[in-house]
């Protein structure tokens, strides 16, 4: 990409599109509310405003990359197309059976969540491919043609084909689509042979099921989009950011839709990601906290984390196991209940509890006024003093300090014989524990030890709670950037070209087969390169090779990066020492005279990542406060102190606030704890650290 | 005081995130299947008295008070003057364990600055035993494979490597055995690291604050609820196939002020085959059932459990006494709930679920090369063990679950990687149709399973099962759920329980049973019952005799089907 080229990112969130243009060397931003009934119309406003900012004319855009949650609304809402899905005789339930279990143990009156396709419209075929990839019983192309007629009667306009074991052979699949097209050209159709070529046929046809679902209408959307741009002048490529953080054309994302979901968070950890790299961090853990959700993901080495299944439309208090799994290449994160509209309650055990349910932006928080009567994390920040009641998201919503307490001693305080302001402390000190709690399970999931991180904190709600958490966390250092508020757009353009191909293919390293691996990784090259040169054929590609490992007999795998050299001339006792390696750092000690076997082999072709200009660190560092002080409650000291308050664009590289301090600027308030102080970078990002330690760069 | 409260919620809390982190560690780690596929293991901490503090969510109610009452019996069997740092207790007593040989319970002090502090214990279902094997077929607990007393597995961080040799002696798997016991072992020590963090955060020297600010808010939330109800006492019972005989399970209920009694006075007695219940294992599932319906958000620990208090006559099947056999106590304990909900639905009414399958349907195949002709050549031995569900009971609102496991909560594995695991072949394993008992709140359907040996082998096949010739019975008028069915492709009869042999060639087909229906059939909206038509989850012939369609209405359903137009 050219250094002066003029970028458009554009997020499409729950609330708001956050549209962000880079010209010349410059950032302009801007949040439009989303237009559901057609989201292309809030880009195109979007687009509008900042071009004019920046004073240039939509033809002048080189390229927009676009993020979206439409893909995940739709299937959260259940707003797809007729959809059918064909698969083998004898497993026509697997979508419903699920892993028959229950994701809550104690609860009588569960609900299980029902699969995106009735029964009567899941179809199945006589054949039957074996755990080697043979062929134990053929299909037969007389049925073949009754499914089609009695797809056709029924209109389907989306099919979905899932045979098991077709990840070992796709033949069976890919005749049956050949028949279905042959005859009704205009139904779409997925396999889950491309789709999402893995073992394990729940996950795997239930992606598949979710791809053919979304398929026609984010193909209709993408074309209206890339119509509506080119009428307002914008006649330049458009490119999607898929789950796993990078870029694929508007035509691979129309053909894998599925691949498009959770694009803004991805979005998010990209951002982290790429200031990470500005800092030369090698261990970060990213903090999205907004309104509804909070996210937390791993980066290390300024690269996220990634995971090849997770998670879409939990129905059941976010519980894992309540929603629907989706196995692609995806940015590994978790996602819990913990935002600034999150509702706070007492329960049964006269213990306080904050979300997952929340205010949204409709009623909103009791201080919105606006007949929320529940208490939000919000209502507790307000009554702690870490916001400003005039000065809330730009000062677009006053606040109201008296409903909020009101609030919180109604739904809190009287149940606990608690005021208004101990209730808002136990509300935060839950919800703050709530994420540290699901931090360290996630860190511990990664075998990783969260007292050498660096946090990155974002999202509107991220700078009000970053601090605290830290303590929790025992991390030293978190920074909070600039650009918070539309973090995820400005990762997009960040964001490389990139595609991850994988496939199950089970070996023993006893019996290690190099030619077949070589085969089989430049298989996946191909794959994974091809959709790299849709978006660009002359980009420069770099390959990675992941396997993923495990003792024979074991049932979770760890992925094992190879480099060149080992993908090319494989060799077992090398894949061995380098499993053994990471096992050991995992879990402490490895397992004498185990067989390792591989599962699965993946290969990811990106563009070079952007280039990152470092930040020189302000060696300088003048202690500054404030006249003005206002009232905050710190949780580390237990009490009420006065704090100085400044203003961020204040703020000077070099000036350093000691905690308990609060820092404001139009969106949010970074709050500073009394364990810490505030140190403004050259860049305008604040760095918060522990009082009295080495500064960063010092 | 109450800023106090709130830090001590924060610590709470806490500990049950170590408790899950520590569950999390050994799922990681371990070689099982049913620990790693199907959540078959628990993980706590506990005071130093003993006293359980908090414990993992996993998929095991039959863990819930057996593991809680395990460390008291460590620490009596050990002796408080010879418990040193880096000490890691074992054992695989069913009676001061869980219940079987099969899970190995291991148990670890908890030292902080060179006092004791607490313990971290965890239990999981390990792949093999010796023995006979996962069976009913043994006469005794000796026949059921090595018996490992309460003993030390490291003594100040020194492994016993003359046990660890034994182990691998007397184990059909030595290398996943030794390996899921290395797996227990750490899982603790993540446990303990975690805990010494939050004591360094929270400024703690011992557990004795937290522990009693724990017990004493679980103890009156939990009375609090049991207060709350009406009180009662009522009969309840059930009678199952069992092995030989029928079982006659009994209980009586009890709701008092402060807690609820559970009573298996007049059940059955000790069985000859290995389907008897050691009494933690009842305490356990009747524990279980009582939680769910009356206390389910409360944690489990010592004190929010006390308040239940079950007992069951020894010599009887649920209170079976050393050396019964006991492989599969699961297969009765499991319907150990549905039989206290027969007595709580009389003093409780509008609560509790009908009857459900019960049991988990699971099935091991011991496969083998051919031994009526020469074997092909690539032709292996191997154990190939799943877990299965059959419906559950329609609740007072609700349907029941299809082919969902209660009160079991474990997982099933994907066909795929069971046919990666051994030469078998799944040919079938989908929803089972008019197998859920009709009633205006359906019952959950069972499952239908078909499953063979790769060409060249042939296979004992272990069958685990009940509800052959007792149904799960239907609640306030709902019909009774379809019964267990099971059959050779060649037509041969099978036995719900015990090893039998399947020759080349042969399938087994296997029909699991459906969950009862709750509530009178005629009362089920009509757009309910054409729901079901479309799906296939009932017959056209069912929705005209249970539910009073007319065959015009069910001719009209399939006709929207094949047109796309059925919702």
């Amino acid at each position: 990409m050219r250094e002066n080229s003029n970028r458009l990112g554009v997020d499409i969130g729950g609330t708001f599109t956050d549209v962000v243009l880079e010209a010349r060397g410059q950032t302009y931003s801007t949040k439009v509310l989303t237009t559901y009934a057609a989201p292309e119309d809030a880009i195109i406003e979007g687009m509008h405003q900042v071009c004019d900012a920046a004073k240039i004319a939509p033809s002048d855009l080189d390229q927009i990359i676009h993020g979206t949650t439409l893909a995940t609304n739709a299937l959260i809402e259940r707003r797809g197309a007729k959809t059918a899905l064909v698969t083998t005789e004898g497993f026509r339930d697997v979508i419903e059976m699920r892993t028959e279990s229950r994701f809550e143990q104690y609860d009588l009156n569960l609900v299980l969540p029902e699969p995106l396709l009735p029964r009567h419209q899941r179809y199945t075929l006589t054949e039957r491919i074996d755990a080697k990839g043979q062929a134990l019983r053929e299909l037969d192309d007389n049925q073949i043609e009754t499914l089609v007629d009695q797809l056709e009667q029924a209109a389907y306009e989306s099919v979905a084909i899932g045979f098991l074991h077709s990840y070992l052979n796709p033949d069976h699949e890919r005749r049956v689509r050949d028949a279905i097209v042959k005859r009704l050209p205009d139904v779409s159709v997925s396999l889950s042979c491309e789709v999402s070529p893995q073992m394990r046929e729940y996950e795997r046809f239930n992606t598949t099921v979710a791809n053919a679902y979304i398929k026609p209408l984010m193909h209709s959307y993408l074309v209206r989009l890339e119509s509506r741009l080119a009428d307002h002048g914008a006649g330049c490529d458009v490119f999607l950011v898929h789950s796993g953080g990078g870029i694929i054309s508007l035509d691979s994302a129309a053909e894998f839709p599925v691949r498009l979901v959770e694009s803004g968070p991805a979005g998010g950890a990209v951002f982290a990601a790429h200031i990470a790299g500005q800092y030369g961090l090698d261990k970060v853990l990213s903090f999205d906290m907004g309104g509804t959700t909070a996210k937390i993901c791993l980066i290390n080495d300024q690269a996220p984390q990634t995971s090849r299944v997770f998670e879409v439309a939990r129905s059941y208090r976010f519980k894992k196991g309540s929603g629907m799994p989706i196995s692609i290449p995806v940015i590994d994160m978790v996602e819990i209940g913990a935002g600034g509209g999150s509702l706070a309650h007492v329960d049964s055990l006269q213990q306080i509890r904050v979300g997952p349910e929340s205010a949204g932006s409709e009623p909103g928080p009791a201080c919105y006024a606006r007949g929320g009567e529940k208490p939000a994390v919000t209502d507790a920040d307000l009554v702690l003093g870490r916001l400003d009641p005039d000065n809330f998201a730009g000062g677009s919503i006053k606040l109201n300090l008296d409903e909020s307490k009101v609030a919180l001693e109604r739904h809190i305080g009287e149940h606990l014989k608690m005021d208004a302001q101990t209730a808002a402390y136990g509300v935060v000190e839950v919800v703050d524990e709530n994420m540290a709690n699901a931090a360290r399970v996630h860190a511990v999931e990664n075998g990783e030890d969260l007292a050498d991180y660096t946090m990155i904190a974002f999202g509107g709600a991220a700078p009000l709670h970053a601090g605290r958490l830290c303590e929790k966390l025992g991390i030293d250092r978190v920074l909070v950037p600039t650009g918070a508020g539309v973090g995820s757009a400005i990762g997009f353009l960040r964001a490389p070209f990139s595609f991850e191909a994988n496939r199950s293919v089970y070996m023993r390293l006893s019996e290690f087969e190099p030619n077949k691996i070589t085969a089989l990784l430049s298989e996946l090259e191909n794959e994974a390169t091809d959709f790299v040169k849709r978006c660009d054929s002359n980009a420069e590609i770099l390959k990675e090779v992941k396997v993923y490992m495990r003792y024979c007999g074991q049932g979770w795998e760890i992925p094992i990066s190879l480099s060149a050299e080992q993908a090319t001339h494989p060799d077992a006792a090398t894949f061995l020492d380098l499993f053994e390696r990471d096992y050991r750092n995992l879990f402490g000690r490895t397992v004498d005279g185990m067989d390792v076997e591989i599962t699965v082999w993946s290969v990811n072709a990106t563009t070079p990542p952007t280039s990152v200009k470092p930040v020189t660190m302000s060696t300088d560092a003048r202690s500054i406060s404030s006249q003005v002080k206002r009232p905050l409650f710190d949780p580390a000291l237990g009490e009420v102190v006065q704090a100085p308050e400044l203003r961020r664009d204040e703020m000077k590289a070099g000036d350093c606030l000691s905690g308990p301090a609060t820092v404001v600027e139009l969106e949010t308030t970074v709050i500073v704890p009394s364990s810490k102080e505030a140190h403004m970078q050259g860049d305008g990002c604040l760095v918060l650290q522990n009082r009295g330690q080495q500064r960063l760069g010092a | 005081m109450a800023i106090n409260t709130v830090v001590h919620q924060v610590m709470w809390n806490r500990l049950i995130s170590v408790v899950e982190e520590q569950a999390q560690a050994l799922i990681r780690t371990a070689f099982s299947t049913s620990v790693r596929e199907a959540g078959d293991l628990s993980a706590g901490v506990y005071d130093t008295n003993g006293q359980m503090l908090a414990q993992a969510v996993t998929g095991t109610p039959g863990h819930v008070n057996s593991m809680a009452a395990a460390v008291a019996h460590f620490i009596r069997r050990i002796g408080r003057e010879n418990i040193y740092d880096g000490d890691v207790y074992i054992t695989n007593d069913p009676w001061e364990g869980t219940g079987h040989l099969h899970d190995i319970t291991v148990v670890s002090p908890s030292f902080y600055n060179s006092e004791l502090i607490g313990f971290f214990a965890c239990t999981a279902h390990v792949v093999d035993i010796g023995g006979r094997g996962f069976t009913a077929d043994a006469n005794s607990v000796f026949e059921e494979g090595l018996y490992i007393p309460i003993m030390k597995l490291f003594e100040r961080a020194e492994v016993d490597k003359a046990f660890i040799n034994i182990v691998r002696a007397n184990v059909r798997e030595p290398d996943q055995v030794v390996g899921d016991i290395y797996a227990l072992a750490n899982c603790n020590q993540t446990g303990h690291r975690r805990l010494l963090e939050m004591m360094q955060e929270f400024d703690l020297t011992d557990l004795s604050g937290i522990a009693d600010f724990i017990l004493e808010h679980s103890h009156r939330a939990t009375v609090d609820k049991i207060a709350a109800l009406k009180k009662g006492q009522a009969q309840g019972d059930m009678s199952i196939d069992g092995y030989h005989k029928p079982i006659h399970l009994k209980v009586s209920v009890a709701i008092e002020d402060e807690r609820i009694i559970c009573d298996f006075t007049g059940t059955s007695g000790v069985d000859k085959q290995g389907i008897n219940v050691p009494l933690v294992y009842t305490q356990a599932y009747a524990c279980y059932a009582l939680k769910c319906a009356v206390a389910p958000e409360i944690p489990n620990n010592a004190a929010s459990l006390a308040p239940f208090e079950v007992t069951a006559p020894l010599g009887s099947i649920l209170n079976a006494p050393h050396p019964a056999p006991v492989a599969l106590r699961h297969v009765i304990g499991h319907m150990i709930p549905d039989t206290v909900y027969n007595a709580l639905d009389k003093i409780l009414p509008d609560t509790v679920p009908a009857e459900g399958a019960g049991a988990l349907c699971n099935f091991q195949m011991s496969v083998r090369p051919r031994t009526d002709e020469q074997a092909p050549s690539e032709a292996r031995r191997a154990e190939v063990l799943t877990f299965n569900s059959g419906g559950a009971g329609a609740r007072p609102h609700l349907d029941g679950m299809d082919a969902t496991a209660f009160p079991s909560g474990v997982m099933t594995m994907p066909v795929e990687a069971t046919e990666h695991a051994g030469p078998v072949i799944i040919w079938r394993k989908e929803i089972r149709p008019d197998s859920g008992g009709a009633g205006q709140y359906r019952g959950g359907l069972g499952q239908c399973m078909e499953v063979s040996a790769t060409e060249g082998h042939e296979f004992d096949f272990s069958a685990m099962f009940d509800r052959l010739d007792h149904p799960a019975r239907g609640r306030r008028g709902g019909g009774n759920g379809a019964p267990t069915i099971l059959k050779r492709s060649d037509g041969t009869t099978m036995q719900g329980k015990g090893k039998q042999f399947v020759p080349h060639g042969q399938h087994v087909q296997l029909f699991f049973p459906g969950g009862a229906g709750y509530g009178k059939p005629k009362l089920r909206p009509k757009a309910q019952v054409k729901k079901d038509v479309a799906r296939g989850f009932i017959s056209g012939e069912s929705a005209q005799q249970d539910y009073g369609l007319s065959q015009q209405e069910v001719q009209g359903v399939l006709d929207d089907v094949a047109n796309g137009k059925a919702s």
